[in-house]
């Protein structure tokens, strides 16, 4: 167990870990939400008030789902890699930032697409709606802030503490349905013991989760590999990696 | 058919968040993958800038 976690912490060893591991994340996540897809769209029953217009929850609700358990990860990392000085967890916290700003887009698009023919807008000044537009902002404040550093090493640093004060915002969405009480439905889902929703209707939801899940980990291991190299280009093992993968003629392509 | 693509009315609203999800995921994949390649090229670049000048 110790000697795995350590060989974890090795840039070469995870390096060539992702490069085995995305294919099959990928085609696994790419299964596991067609499933998911046909549940929701097929299987699952209409909603008794909101009919068909319901199925949306099974992109909305995971892409809103990722969007907050990205930024944990993301935070996690970057407390690690300042406290223990582990650069691999900065490289996970910096290969995370657009996945989970991307699933934040969707989880507010989606959500003002649903919004629209149930609540009769798109848009309103709701705790939820707002707290999920700023964790939006704040994944956009923490890349830019990156790219103004030209060392990887001081944009690692600086990123870090933004992404860790910005976790406050996490539980502020979370309860922002139970602390006001607006328009933003409260859950569903979570009530473990007790969920408000049909078993028919909620496993397509949950191998709708599980795939995005197992997608944002194949889409990290590929960016992981070039946070890997940004971070080892001096490395001599990436010598290796360059004259295995990338012939002469395909370089100056 | 016809039925399932309908969505009871909500056709516009269901298929819309839907191909836009796909649509996310598909640019996820792509974006990160030239990212890659183009991180290849410029440490392959910079490796043969090196070797380039300790020859001379």
């Amino acid at each position: 167990m110790w000697t795995w976690f350590h060989k974890l912490g090795s840039p070469p060893h995870l390096y060539r870990l992702a490069e085995k591991l995305a294919p099959w994340l990928l085609w696994v996540s790419v299964a596991v939400i067609t499933i998911g897809t046909y549940g929701g769209l097929v299987m699952a029953p209409p909603d008794y008030q909101q009919g068909d217009g319901f199925r949306i929850i099974y992109v909305h609700a995971p892409s809103a789902w990722m969007s907050m358990s990205i930024y944990a990860v993301m935070a996690t990392g970057s407390a690690i890699g300042l406290i223990w000085r582990m650069k691999l967890a900065f490289a996970v916290a910096a290969a995370s930032a657009p996945i989970g700003a991307s699933f934040t887009f969707l989880a507010l698009v989606t959500g003002a697409i649903w919004g629209q023919p149930m609540w009769g807008t798109w848009w309103v000044w709701d705790a939820r709606l707002t707290s999920e537009l700023i964790l939006l902002f704040i994944y956009f404040g923490y890349m830019a802030l990156r790219a103004t550093f030209n060392e990887v090493q001081k944009a690692d640093r600086a990123s870090a503490v933004l992404a860790i004060v910005g976790v406050v915002n996490l539980p502020i969405i979370h309860y922002s349905v139970v602390w006001w009480n607006t328009l933003h439905q409260a859950s569903t889902v979570t009530k473990l013991d007790n969920p408000s929703i049909s078993m028919d209707m909620l496993w397509p939801l949950l191998f709708m989760i599980m795939g995005f899940n197992l997608f944002y980990l194949a889409v990290l291991a590929t960016r992981l590999r070039s946070e890997v190299l940004k971070r080892e280009h001096h490395a001599r093992w990436i010598d290796k990696v360059l004259n295995g993968l990338l012939p002469e003629s395909k370089i100056s392509a | 058919m016809t039925e399932f693509l309908e969505m009871g009315g909500y056709a516009k609203y269901v298929w819309s968040s839907f191909g836009l999800t796909l649509g996310v995921l598909v640019a996820n994949i792509v974006v990160a993958k030239q990212q890659f390649r183009s991180v290849l090229v410029r440490l392959a670049q910079r490796r043969t800038n090196r070797q380039g000048s300790s020859d001379r």
